[in-house]
C-alpha cells in the first residue's frame, strides 16, 4: 500500500527547478504531485510521477542526486473535518507526519493527500483499521 | 587577526599587525579610529615569531629585515634557484644568531620580493615587500593556517560524505569568511530537510574542532564545483589584499 516518491536535491538558484521539469518532459515523464521544501541555500523537491524508474534514470544521468522514499496516499473526505479525522487517529497512536502535500485529481468526492510518516507500516495499519482508504501505487500513478 | 601590544615610539603610538595581511583601508581605519600609526610586522613561529621584519614609520614602504640576525634570500619555488634582488619568489631565511633552534635556508612558502635600495629612514637593512601569496595552498583564515587537505580529511572521516568540496574565502567587514561547499551524494541525501541541515552543522562543527576555524558549510549539487581541466578547483579566494 505504499507509494514510491522520488526526491531531488536542488541548490537554491534560478533555473534549477526548470531544469528538472525539462529533463522529465524530455523523458516523457508525467508529474502527478509535487512538493518543494526549501531553506535559504537548498531545496528538496519531492515528486510522484507516472514512471519512477524512467524519471530517476533521466535525472541521475543529468547529474542530480535522487533519492526514493515510501510515502502513503490517503483518500481524504472532501468536507470539513476530513483531514482532521485522519490526523487525530494518527496522533492518538503517536505516529508523526514528517510532511504532506496534495495530489491533484480531475474530479471526485475525495481529495488525495500524500503523507510521509515516521512509521509508515503502523500508519497504513491504523488508517485501514479505521476504514480510511489508502491508495496503492499502481492505482495512484494511473489516476 | 593577531595584534601585538601597542608600544610608544617617538611620541606616536604604534600598532603592529602580525603576518596576517591587513588591507590598506583597514589599516587606515585603525589609524584614524585609534589615533595611532600602524605598521606591518612580519615573522613566523618557526623562525622567531613577530619581529623578523618591520616597516619603518618614515617610509612605510616595505618591511626592513633584521639582517643582523637573518640572511634572506628569494628563490624560485619550483627549482630552488636563488633569484636576484627585485625578483618575486619564495622567501628563505637562514638564522645567524639563533642558538637553540637555528634554521638554514628555511623555506617560508611566502611569496614576496626584496628591495635593497636605501630607505629615506636611513636604515640600510633590505626591505621585503608585502607577502603576495603562498607557494603552497595554505590559506590564512582569521590568523589560522588552513590547508585544503585538512578540510578534505575532515570530510573523509564522516560517514557517507564524499570529499568533493570547494573552499570560498571572502572578506566581510574586515573579517575573513570561510565557506565550505560540499557536494551532496546519494548516501547523505534525504527527502527531509532537517537531516541535511544537521549534516551542514556537523561538518561545520568537525571543521571547527579539528582545524580551529569557523566555517559556513553549504551543500551543493553533485558536479557543481568548478573543474578546470578535469581537476576540481579547490580554493576560490575573493579577498582583495
Amino acid at each position: 500500500m505504499r507509494v514510491e516518491q522520488i526526491s531531488i536535491f536542488l541548490e537554491n538558484k534560478s533555473g534549477r527547478l526548470a531544469m528538472v521539469t525539462k529533463i522529465l518532459s524530455d523523458a516523457g515523464v508525467n508529474i502527478r504531485a509535487l512538493a518543494l521544501a526549501d531553506t535559504s541555500d537548498f531545496g528538496v523537491l519531492r515528486l510522484i510521477v507516472d514512471n519512477n524508474d524512467k524519471a530517476r534514470e533521466a535525472l541521475k544521468s543529468s547529474g542530480f542526486t535522487v533519492g526514493k522514499t515510501n510515502v502513503v496516499a490517503v483518500e481524504v473526505p472532501d468536507r470539513p473535518g476530513g483531514l482532521n479525522n485522519i490526523l487525530e487517529i494518527l496522533h492518538r497512536a503517536n505516529v508523526n507526519v514528517e510532511y504532506m502535500y496534495a495530489f491533484v485529481r480531475q474530479s471526485g468526492d475525495n481529495a488525495v493527500m500524500i503523507f510521509r510518516f515516521d512509521n509508515t507500516d503502523e500508519a497504513i495499519r491504523l488508517l485501514e483499521t479505521n476504514g480510511i482508504t489508502v491508495i496503492n501505487g499502481s492505482k495512484l500513478y494511473a489516476m | 587577526m593577531r595584534w601585538a601590544f601597542p608600544s610608544r615610539i617617538s611620541n606616536s603610538v604604534s600598532a603592529f599587525s602580525v603576518r596576517t595581511l591587513v588591507e590598506k583601508n583597514m589599516r587606515e581605519e585603525i589609524e584614524r579610529k585609534l589615533n595611532l600609526t600602524a605598521v606591518d610586522i612580519y615573522g613566523l613561529s618557526e623562525v622567531l615569531g613577530p619581529g623578523v621584519s618591520i616597516e619603518c614609520h618614515e617610509a612605510k614602504k616595505g618591511l626592513h629585515i633584521a639582517e643582523d640576525h637573518f640572511i634572506p634570500e628569494i628563490i624560485n619555488p619550483n627549482t630552488g634557484e636563488v633569484l636576484p634582488y627585485g625578483s618575486t619568489g619564495e622567501l628563505v631565511f637562514t638564522s645567524i644568531t639563533k642558538e637553540a633552534f637555528p634554521v638554514i635556508r628555511y623555506r617560508t612558502r611566502d611569496i614576496t620580493s626584496i628591495n635593497p635600495e636605501p630607505c629615506i629612514c636611513g636604515r640600510t637593512l633590505v626591505r621585503m615587500n608585502k607577502v603576495s601569496g603562498r607557494s603552497d595552498d595554505m590559506l590564512i583564515i582569521r590568523g589560522v593556517n588552513v590547508f585544503p587537505s585538512q578540510i578534505e580529511s575532515v570530510l573523509m572521516e564522516m560517514e557517507g560524505v564524499e570529499p568533493h568540496y570547494q573552499l570560498v574565502v571572502d572578506r566581510e567587514d574586515n573579517l575573513d569568511i570561510l565557506t565550505v561547499m560540499v557536494e551532496v551524494g546519494e548516501k547523505v541525501f534525504s527527502d527531509k530537510v532537517k537531516p541535511l541541515q544537521d549534516l551542514e552543522k556537523s561538518i561545520s562543527k568537525n571543521i571547527k574542532e579539528t582545524i580551529g576555524v569557523s566555517a559556513k558549510v553549504k551543500l551543493v549539487e553533485p558536479k557543481s564545483i568548478a573543474r578546470s581541466e578535469g581537476k576540481a578547483v579547490r580554493v576560490i579566494d575573493r579577498r582583495k589584499i
